[in-house]
């Protein structure tokens, strides 16, 4: 019997995720530590009946990408941070166009060009806000060649889902990280694909609220011969700078999400029980952290960990209720403080929030973390 | 009325509200019009063309027009189009771009879009300045020639953009002007039929930006200006580079054959379910 346990590394993982979630389109520049993807990618695409090419820049990756996804096509780029700067000009229009695309940002250390092959998670708020004006966007981090998988799966259905660009924020040692995973066999992968329009092309406009907040989206080539701009449009796709029309595109584009945030607390919780310190950690981290928790416990320690998978939207009403039941949290995170301030944010004041920040292009190790955990519980 | 405006009444959307956004005295709209033709003539089909383009007033050229249609960012049209194409190799691809737009914020992506020979039918129309944000100068503005932004003459040295894709490897270039409209036509045919990426030169006036700071004038002193100043490369071929100063040649100047890239892509996929 053929066993689906395999020994992968975290960028192998991404892109058997992507093919199994129906990804057929590839647009890529090299940038290590996300270089592997793109290989694998190389060879996996022509097999797959798909389409594979480098192009010249991380902004013409991403403009092919998007170009395919409005063909009809499933289609990523990957990257690394100065890669996913460039890239930030078309996330803006993916998102205003409404344009599915999946961009993975393996996070490497430092800024500019920093210290390319080792890792770091300085990425999360310019995953959020790198890219112009206001947008709404979905930001997935997985912690393990495991979630790598599933998370790449699941954020191509978000992208489906929403009509909207997500971003894959791993970094350098999950995406690098061998490791014994079984990953689920192709029909056991749930995938999701765009609504596609039920009426006749008369009839169709392309940004019209079914009242679900997400149009249907034709592919061009197919009958349905519509426009597409980065403009502010109307429901035709119609430019415009009509107040009226402004205001319900823009209120469309953010509750088209947040209506559902209900549904986007993605997380796991360790050692929740009884837990009056609560570390809360993602990606690499958070497996630190896991063994921190661990030893912790067993020496008697009454601590838990909250492992975010899930970082944009923020998962507001999730890590408040952990703000309530811990007498503190500790935000442990491969940068100089970004995803604790929105702790911070939501906290409010109530809740002691300890940090614990390192730059240095090493991981947090599980002794850092444990000693803070013992400061704490002193 | 004349049979040709009901062939342009055919291909406009009629829920666009309308007016456009071009300047009286603008080619672009002549431009439009020789590309529907174009189009028309060759007998494809609305759903089989997708029109795409960057930003700037070219930019604002698809939305008019009843196909798919696909207006990006700043110089990036030609990335989004390659996309298109791999995706759907089937459709008939035509990025409509200005100067400035592909041969400045884009000029990487048009020189790799060459290279790789990208089944893709590039316009550029090329005014010399950047016409929406108010005549700043652009890489084609000719040296000396004052500007909004170079109020003590442009330092620079502008490009030959035919020169340019045909030294990035375009297997197919032509050059035109809007004045000579029925040329431009065919040769918009042309270039669409033709397998590979091929690039078509518009010699357009902006009468607003480029009319006023050169002192060429009006509208029609600049419709004038590209009858006057431009040379067939029939006619070019015999004439000795002193002849040639100041002369915009037109035509088709290069016309090769070379694999491209979505029919070698599918030569893999194939060799590799084999």
């Amino acid at each position: 019997m053929k066993s689906n346990r395999v020994l992968l590394q975290g960028s192998e993982a991404c892109v058997r995720a992507a093919i199994a979630a129906g990804c057929r389109f590839y647009a890529g520049y090299p940038i290590t530590p996300a270089t592997e993807i793109m290989e694998l990618m190389s060879r996996a695409m022509p097999k797959a009946g798909g389409v594979f090419i480098q192009m010249e820049d991380e902004i013409a990756s991403l403009g092919a990408a998007v170009g395919a996804s409005l063909g009809g096509v499933k289609a990523m780029t990957a990257t690394s941070g100065p890669g996913f700067s460039l890239m930030q000009e078309h996330i803006s229009f993916a998102a205003m166009a409404e344009v599915p695309c999946v961009i993975v940002n393996v996070m490497r250390g430092g800024l500019s060009t920093g210290l390319p092959t080792r890792p770091a998670q300085g990425d999360v708020m310019q995953a959020r806000w790198g890219a112009h004006g206001d947008h709404p966007i979905l930001v997935v981090a997985p912690s393990s060649t495991y979630e790598f998988f599933d998370l790449t799966v699941k954020a191509f259905n978000l992208a489906e889902r929403y009509r909207s660009p997500v971003i894959v924020l791993a970094d350098e040692v999950v995406a690098h990280t061998r490791e014994s995973v079984v990953l689920p066999s192709a029909h056991e992968v749930e995938v999701e694909d765009r609504v596609r329009p039920s009426v006749p092309p008369e009839w169709y406009s392309p940004y019209r609220d079914p009242g679900t907040g997400i149009p249907p989206m034709a592919a061009f080539g197919e009958g349905y011969r519509f426009h597409v701009t980065g403009l502010m449009h109307d429901i035709n796709g119609y430019p415009t700078e009509r107040q009226d029309e402004t205001e319900e595109l823009m209120a469309r584009l953010f509750n088209k999400i947040s209506k559902d945030f209900h549904l986007l607390q993605w997380y796991d919780s360790y050692f929740e029980e009884g837990a009056e310190v609560t570390v809360i950690a993602y990606g690499s981290v958070a497996r630190s952290a896991l063994r921190a928790v661990r030893t912790a416990r067993e020496k008697g320690m009454p601590v838990g960990l909250l492992k975010l998978k899930m970082l944009w939207p923020f998962m507001r009403r999730t890590v408040s209720q952990y703000l309530q039941s811990s007498r503190s949290v500790i935000v442990a995170e491969m940068n100089m403080g970004q995803l604790s301030r929105e702790v911070k944010r939501v906290n409010q004041g109530t809740c002691p929030i300890h940090t614990l920040n390192r730059v240095d292009g090493r991981m947090i190790t599980p002794e850092q973390i444990l000693t803070a955990i013992e400061e704490e519980l002193r | 009325m004349t049979g040709q405006e009901h062939l342009i009444h055919r291909y406009l959307r009629s829920s666009k509200r309308f007016p456009h956004v071009w300047c009286p005295g603008c080619g672009i709209g002549i431009l439009l019009g020789a590309l529907v033709r174009a189009i028309d003539g060759n007998g494809y089909g609305k759903d089989d063309i997708v029109l795409i383009s960057g930003i700037g007033c070219s930019g604002r050229l698809p939305v008019y027009l009843d196909f798919n249609t696909l207006h990006t960012t700043h110089g990036r049209a030609l990335t989004f189009a390659t996309g298109i194409k791999l995706a759907k190799p089937k459709l008939k691809v035509i990025a409509i771009m200005g100067d400035g737009d592909a041969s400045s914020i884009g000029g990487n992506h048009l020189i790799h879009s060459a290279r790789r020979n990208i089944d893709i039918t590039a316009i550029i129309i090329n005014n010399q300045i950047y016409g929406m944000t108010g005549g700043q100068s652009s890489p084609t503005t000719p040296f000396g020639l004052h500007t909004a932004s170079s109020p003590f003459g442009h330092l620079e040295h502008p490009f030959d953009i035919a020169k340019l894709v045909e030294a990035a490897g375009a297997p197919f270039v032509a050059r035109s002007t809007v004045y000579h409209a029925r040329i431009l036509e065919r040769l918009i045919g042309t270039a669409i039929a033709k397998s590979g990426f091929s690039v078509i030169e518009v010699m357009s006036p902006c009468v607003t930006h480029f009319g006023k700071w050169s002192g060429i004038g009006s509208a029609v002193q600049m419709m004038q200006w590209q009858k006057d100043n431009t040379v067939s490369i029939e006619k070019a071929r015999n004439m000795t580079p002193t002849e040639l100063q100041g002369k915009v040649v037109t035509g088709v100047l290069i016309d090769a054959h070379k694999p491209t890239f979505h029919e070698e892509h599918a030569r893999i996929s194939r060799e590799m379910k084999d």
